[in-house]
């Protein structure tokens, strides 16, 4: 499961689970503010062998029509897929 | 029920080994060291059901616990002294993810100077961890705050870890009569653990996640909480034990004649025995003495204490800590419950024990000799100069 947001924020005291654990697949906030460059799929040249997506540490690459997408509200840019890419189908594009 | 000659260290081993723990993970350390080895030999002869995990640091001794307890686990750990101080990083884990973890702690000195002998400084320095803490006089009650220790830090509204502090040699190397209770009389009263924060198949749960600024503040209130709600669980766990086991506790005190007692000595662990002692002479010599044992310092009982001390002239404090550059911490704590509660009585502050040093008879008379002159301050005894 990719990580997304959903629409679970805390509001009030009783909000809060009691013990630092909830159910699974829960984020409550984007976490992307660092990133200063962004990688980009060039759908043409990707064949979606899926080497970007195992080795993504954020694990913020998911599957689209046979192909790859990003979630840009999770992704730091680190670059790691841009590396996995052999087909060079990934660049890196300075956020401004 | 059996009665056996027991070490502090071997007595809480059969409370563990009782309370059926599931998982045990452990580095030696002195005086800790036999706790372990009587478990790890329980665990081969099968007289307990559990993975006994060597593990390479206290550290990864708590690290390995906490593993344990977030897949649903009863996880047992102790240590001392360094080890405790090792293993500080992960103490605030254990407690702020909620895992109801019971560890022992034989009382040790800290370095530098080396020394191996008994004091609190290492428990009292993390008094702030997050655990509860209870201080045990003796074998009996050492083996009995292991059964209700689990029971206590499981509680669903508690969900905290569980430090069960023995002085080092003094209680972890002595040997009394304790009377053992059957597995059967064990199992009636311990409840099979059930936890929310764990790692299941069937109800996946993200685990030891971030809360950054917007909600830690609510996670740090709710572990506070929890630490506030094990005084009710002590309460029902004692009264449970007693119902089961017929031995009876006070909670988070233990008052001695101090109803009408003009000179409290307030004081924690296996020098209590003694000081009883030394009230009961004093009474004896038409003296007003009476004793306020702390059984527990997290939850800490501002109340107990207030209520203890309401009508007393006078109270001392002895401990086996400092913190270096103000006083006892132990009196810090003290002094707050009475300022709380408007009671401003002389309190002195007795700093004993350090290292292993032993506190007399003779030193705790002349505390109450000093108190009920209105003596009050900080006190190193025996130290053999100017400051004592």
């Amino acid at each position: 499961m990719k990580p997304y947001l959903r629409e679970h924020f805390p509001k009030k005291l009783s909000d809060i689970p009691d013990t630092p654990s909830y159910d699974a697949g829960y984020l409550v906030t984007k976490n992307a503010g660092w990133r200063n460059a962004r990688p980009v799929i060039d759908a043409d040249k990707c064949v979606g062998c899926l080497q970007c997506y195992l080795h993504c540490p954020d694990g913020v690459i998911y599957r689209t029509a046979g192909k790859v997408a990003i979630d840009y509200d999770f992704c730091k840019g680190c670059g790691i897929c841009k590396k996995m890419c052999r087909l060079g189908a990934i660049g890196m594009e300075a956020e401004t | 029920m059996a009665k056996k000659f027991l070490s502090g260290n071997e007595a809480f081993a059969e409370g563990v080994r009782l309370a059926k723990a599931q998982v045990i993970s452990a580095y030696p350390i002195t005086p800790q060291t036999i706790v372990v080895e009587c478990l790890s030999e329980m665990v081969e002869n099968g007289s307990l059901n559990a993975e006994f995990i060597h593990v390479e640091s206290e550290h990864s001794a708590l690290s390995c616990a906490m593993g344990a307890s977030s897949v649903g686990a009863r996880a047992f750990t102790a240590t001392s002294s360094q080890g405790l101080l090792y293993m500080a990083e992960c103490l605030t884990y254990a407690s702020g993810g909620r895992f109801p973890i019971l560890m022992m702690n034989a009382n040790r000195s800290t370095a530098l100077p080396w020394n191996i002998y008994g004091d609190q400084r290492d428990s009292v320095s993390l008094l702030d961890s997050g655990w509860i803490q209870a201080y045990a006089e003796n074998a009996q009650e050492a083996l009995d705050l292991a059964l209700m220790g689990y029971y206590i830090a499981e509680k669903k509204d508690v969900s905290t870890p569980f430090m069960a502090n023995l002085d080092g040699f003094i209680l972890t190397h002595t040997y009394e009569v304790v009377d053992v209770p059957t597995a059967e009389q064990a199992d009636g009263f311990l409840p099979s653990l059930e936890t929310e924060n764990k790692l299941d198949f069937e109800h996946p749960r993200n685990l030891g996640f971030t809360a950054g600024p917007d909600y830690n503040t609510q996670f740090k209130y709710k572990e506070h909480i929890g630490l506030l709600n094990a005084k009710k669980a002590i309460t029902e766990a004692e009264a449970r034990f007693a119902e089961i086991f017929g031995r009876r506790y006070t909670g988070l005190t233990e008052s001695y004649r101090t109803e009408d007692a003009e000179n409290i000595l307030i004081t924690l662990g296996s020098i209590s025995g003694l000081a009883r002692e030394v009230v009961d002479r004093l009474r004896d010599g038409g003296k007003k003495a009476g004793l306020l044992r702390l059984r527990y310092l997290r939850p800490f009982p501002n109340e107990e204490i207030a209520s203890a001390v309401r009508n007393a002239k006078a109270i001392a404090v002895l401990e086996k800590d400092i913190s270096f550059g103000n006083e006892g911490t132990v009196y810090t704590n003290v002094a707050s419950a009475l300022h709380k509660a408007n009671i401003n009585i002389p309190a002195a502050n007795y700093i004993g024990g350090l290292g292993g040093r032993n506190i007399s008879a003779e030193d705790i008379e002349n505390m109450f000799a000093d108190i009920s002159e209105g003596h009050n301050g900080l006190h190193f005894i025996g130290i053999g100069g100017d400051g004592n």
